[in-house]
């Protein structure tokens, strides 16, 4: 397996020679944070900029989220799910093919920060990370931990790990997808009662402030104004109620169907640790059962709710 | 105290459905009056947070009908619709919106009679399932009329 160092310095020698070439005005990417486990974006235009792009298990935010807003020529370092982000905005018709390089970075999964910091309460002053390690220091103190048992939940069930297929140039040795998600935890759900199944779901957002972090984050909330700021009619209360509350995480959810590529960048952008993706699987799930559709992986896509079949089945319909 | 009576938020499509319920009164069939009608001109102008909107504002159930699948009068606006709808259902019912608050079917404006039974099962199944209680707004916002 290529090691960070190797890979980074890869990435870095990309994005200088697309700046040269032209075939870029500016490459996206990722630059290690103030702080331990944490990762920047970084929108390179010179050298030196390229000089700090890095590859990190710590690289939660999807850049596909920054790409609409670019209307010039933009390369972008981009993981399977950045990837395929990038794929489903250009179905979209949000930005155009000929602007946009990918440059396909293998991908091993990333670690949730969450979950490391629950098994290790002590003050992280350093973090430094390989393939399969994460090693953390604080005062006086050493240790390590295998990526594998701190993997963020959608990492566990990727299946496009590696852009293949859609990157216009590849790094790094290819890594095999994990099999699909079998969203058994929400078809045993299913069975239970209307009352338990209400009662979860209300209770995975009651900590939620609306902050709307998660629209921030996600590469699919591209809309010039969004339903939750509209205000004329306002579909959304500006108060705590719980209704508006869940009325906007059924709508959130609902306008990603069909487009989400399980990236788990709202989950990462989510200050109060909210499985938002709970709402997203409901869909993906029905969506992947009555039209067998994976977003983000062709560039000549249809996306679901675009399109129809005149046998569509939905025999709850009277 | 009397008999609980539904408030039932009814999305109709102009073109069919409105029709069959023209029809069904000019025809002089007895039907429930528990709905509020609003009009659309198609059922893919729908959109689900009309729905939410709906039952927050203390609609105790919604019913959304328009042309049969092929009969639409913009050629695929039902279908269109459809995939919206499909997706909507599961995910209400999965979060524990209880089935028979939401209804969906397909009424020409020829089927007046169709419009009277299903109108009476509709009112049948969402006065069964009680006041709306869970996916009501606990105030509602200052201006804004709870469903008549």
């Amino acid at each position: 397996m290529t090691s960070l160092p190797d890979l980074n310095q890869k990435i870095q020698s990309a994005a200088k020679r697309l700046l040269a070439e032209g075939k870029a005005e500016v490459v996206i990417g990722c630059r290690q944070g103030t702080t331990p486990m944490t990762v920047a974006p970084i929108f390179c235009r010179t050298e030196d900029d390229c000089n700090q792009l890095i590859w990190s298990n710590f690289a939660k935010i999807n850049l596909a989220t920054y790409l609409p807003k670019y209307p010039g020529k933009v390369a972008i370092i981009a993981k399977g799910c950045d990837a395929r982000s990038a794929v489903g905005q250009v179905v979209e018709k949000q930005i155009e093919r000929e602007n946009l390089y990918i440059v396909g970075v293998a991908c091993g999964g990333l670690v949730d920060v969450e979950q490391i910091q629950a098994r290790e309460p002590r003050p992280i002053r350093a973090a430094e990370e390989d393939w399969a390690t994460i090693k953390l220091s604080g005062d006086g103190w050493s240790s390590s931990l295998p990526k594998e048992d701190v993997l963020r939940r959608n990492c566990k069930t990727c299946v496009s790990r590696t852009p293949e297929g859609v990157a216009d140039e590849l790094i790094g040795e290819p890594t095999e997808a994990l099999p699909a998600d079998d969203y058994a935890d929400l078809k045993a759900l299913a069975g239970q009662s209307l009352e338990e199944k209400m009662a979860y779901f209300k209770g995975l957002v009651k900590n939620c402030l609306r902050c709307y972090a998660c629209r921030n984050a996600c590469p699919l909330c591209y809309c010039p104004v969004c339903f939750v700021d509209e205000t004329r009619p306002q579909w959304l209360g500006k108060s705590q109620d719980e209704m508006d509350t869940f009325t906007f995480h059924l709508l959130r959810a609902f306008h990603c169907s069909g487009r989400c590529t399980s990236c788990g960048g709202c989950e990462a952008a989510c200050p109060m640790d909210i499985k938002l993706r709970e709402f997203n699987r409901l869909l993906d799930e029905e969506v992947q059962k009555d039209w067998n559709y994976l977003p983000g992986l062709s560039w000549d896509q249809t996306p679901p709710l675009t399109t129809y079949r005149p046998d569509d089945e939905a025999d709850f319909i009277k | 105290m009397s008999e609980f009576e539904p408030k039932i938020v009814a999305f109709f499509c102009n073109w069919c459905t409105y029709g069959a319920a023209d029809l069904a009164g000019v025809s002089r069939l007895d039907y429930p009056p528990n709905f509020r009608v609003v009009r659309l001109p198609c059922t893919g102008r729908l959109n689900p947070k009309y729905i939410l909107e709906a039952f927050k504002r203390g609609a105790d159930g919604v019913w959304i009908s328009g042309c049969h699948p092929g009969d639409c009068h913009y050629i695929a606006g039902n279908y269109h619709a459809r995939r919206k709808f499909m997706l909507l259902h599961h995910m209400l019912e999965a979060v524990g919106l209880e089935p028979g608050r939401l209804h969906f079917s397909w009424i020409s404006s020829a089927e007046a009679n169709k419009f009277q039974e299903i109108a009476r099962e509709v009112v049948e199944k969402v006065r069964a399932c009680g006041p709306n209680v869970n996916f009501r707004k606990a105030e509602l916002d200052l201006g804004l009329p709870e469903v008549a």
